[in-house]
């Protein structure tokens, strides 16, 4: 045991994003109360350092892994990235919160500290290396999107929205946990690590399979992939915008970080039972995102089928079960987030005089009023639709070639196809901007939006240039899973 | 005389959990319901992980059990929160009037 207060700090070096996350939410919390909703602009400051403050002790720990609180807690390579692109998406999230939230007298200091609790809870997802450590950040980040769902408190869909997330998210983590309970009742242990082995030696019975399914349904509701889905468009459309925006991003990337190292993790010995059930959640997600947002007119709505048929498509790399599936996974979700973030700040400056408009015809004729806008916002679209060379093009390369890789070839014939339907709604909106009769004007995008779609636009056309070490990145982080 | 032993308590377990399940699914009137179902099938979990840890002589289940009854406590808590805000700007709690946004 350590001794000494720096031999005992430096054991647990490896929570430390983690604890700067809670004490900088606590923190912002006693500032929030005693300047009494003045001064926001430092407190989303703050909220957004204390994010990025996290994501840079993280790079600086460097490569090894580490297991803390007898072993329910690591950090691996895997863990670092998917921790530090959840942190990144989070800060932006964040940073394109403030004019939106201070124009619709939205701005309250609480906002911030769920965030930074939410993401806490992420961190946990991302690191937990069994069931206690799963259910325990899987709460921690639920109950505090539940609070932020229904942050409009006195519009009705907002409160609408935080209690159908409730609700079907209450649902979902009771299956988790019976899944759970199953689990280990039938192999004695709640440890990943024991869990395998005791899958190994034992073989699989049919109450740790049936324990596996119901552990998957609370998985896969997080990611919002079908039958699961019901709350995402709902959550979308009903909560405040930049809420969606926080949802669109961090939270899918935890989940699905959450789902790999629960599979590869503590059922690598039942891969054939699994990978049933993945195949079948991945195809339902990608034809329902394509098919269901054909008709949406609103473009949170239509965001949220997206976000749907995206998942699917993650799901394919996952499906594999090898380790190139999981680097393609891991690929996707860095491309998914970019790409949705910048999606969402055009979403963020739709915005006229009289307050925020979200109907996908308000986009018509953004050519003729801001050219820049639309054309970064057609790039997304042609990258979310995955046309090449384009970000969005690769994403799905890597995915549908893992799937090929390990025999999968009807579901990779099912996601192209997927892929070609979904294209209609993406090319929709770039009709939309481009060739119809221009509508009124946005008020002039504010510079934080300006900046994260400036950004993400340059990410998605110059993908190529970094091409390379992001596939390097990518396959490290997927080999410390399979050692 | 009849021993109860470790299937019993699961099927108590499984039967309060299908319960909780339909109680949220065919519950029509009221969201108070969907929350003590939501109660009902946590407390199920519980049965289940106490009674594993007892047959098998392994504290882990009862910690668990722990943690599962704590974070219960709070999602109660922020699940009635919820539901005042929600009775607040539609004056009903009536699970058929949750139908701002379809489609």
């Amino acid at each position: 045991m350590p001794t000494s207060t720096a031999s005992f700090l430096g054991a647990y070096n490896s929570v430390l994003p983690e604890v700067i996350l809670v004490i900088g939410a606590m923190a912002l919390l006693m500032a929030g109360a005693f300047l009494k909703g003045k001064n926001m602009l430092f407190i989303s400051l703050a909220a957004f350092s204390i994010l990025i403050l996290a994501a840079v002790v993280l790079y600086m720990q460097g490569n090894g892994t580490t297991a803390l609180f007898g072993g329910s807690f690591i950090l691996d390579p895997f863990a670092r990235l998917m921790k530090i692109v959840t942190l990144i998406a989070a800060a932006l999230a964040v940073m394109m919160s403030y004019d939106f939230m201070s124009r619709a007298n939205l701005w309250k200091y609480e906002f911030l500290v769920l965030i930074l609790l939410a993401t806490a809870g992420m961190m946990v997802m991302i690191s937990a290396n069994d069931l206690m450590a799963l259910y325990l950040g899987i709460e921690l980040q639920s109950l505090a999107l539940y609070v932020i769902a229904a942050f409009n408190v006195n519009s009705e869909r907002s409160s609408e929205a935080g209690l159908k997330y409730f609700v079907l998210g209450a649902l979902s983590s009771g299956m988790l946990l019976y899944g759970a309970s199953l689990i280990y009742g039938f192999t004695g242990a709640t440890g990943f690590a024991e869990i395998a082995s005791s899958i190994k030696t034992a073989g699989p019975s049919l109450g740790v399979v049936f324990g596996l399914a119901f552990l998957l349904v609370g998985l896969v509701f997080k990611i919002s992939a079908v039958p699961f889905h019901m709350w995402t468009p709902d959550v979308y459309e009903g909560s405040p915008t930049p809420v969606t925006t926080f949802f669109s991003a961090a939270p899918k990337i935890a989940a699905m970080a959450m789902i790999i190292r629960v599979l590869y993790g503590a059922f690598p010995g039942i891969t054939p039972q699994w990978q049933q059930i993945i195949v079948f959640v991945s195809i339902a997600s990608m034809v329902l995102g394509a098919f269901a947002a054909i008709g949406q007119t609103n473009i949170k709505r239509l965001m949220a089928y997206s976000s749907i048929g995206h998942m699917g498509f993650a799901l394919v790399g996952l499906a594999a079960g090898t380790q190139i599936g999981v680097q393609s996974v891991v690929i996707y979700m860095i491309i998914y987030a970019i790409m949705t973030l910048g999606t969402f700040a055009c979403i963020l400056a739709m915005r006229r005089e009289e307050g925020p408009v979200e109907n996908i015809n308000d986009l018509a004729g953004l050519a003729k009023n801001d050219l820049t806008m639309a054309f970064l916002l057609s790039m997304l679209m042609f990258s979310l639709a995955g046309i090449p060379p384009l970000a969005g093009f690769f994403g799905k390369y890597y995915v549908l070639l893992a799937a090929i890789k390990a025999d999968l070839v009807p579901l990779a014939i099912i996601g192209v196809l997927a892929s070609v339907v979904g294209a209609y709604y993406y090319l929709r909106i770039i009709k939309i901007m481009f060739f119809d009769e221009a509508a009124e004007a946005f008020v002039p995008m504010h510079a934080t939006l300006r900046s994260v779609l400036v950004a993400s636009g340059l990410l998605v056309i110059g993908f190529l240039a970094y091409l390379g070490p992001l596939e390097a990145i990518a396959g490290a982080a997927s080999k410390s899973l399979f050692n | 005389m009849l021993e109860v032993g470790l299937p019993h308590y699961l099927s108590v377990a499984a039967i309060l959990f299908t319960l909780g399940i339909f109680g949220i699914f065919l519950n029509r009137k009221n969201v108070i319901v969907i929350l003590m179902s939501i109660e009902l099938m946590l407390l199920a979990v519980n049965i289940n992980l106490v009674a594993f840890s007892a047959f098998q002589n392994n504290l882990t289940g009862q910690i668990f059990a722990l943690f599962v009854l704590t974070v219960a406590a709070a999602e109660a808590a922020i699940g009635l929160a919820i539901v005042v805000v929600y009775y607040r700007n539609k004056g009903s709690i009536a699970v058929d009037d949750i139908h701002a946004m379809k489609g």
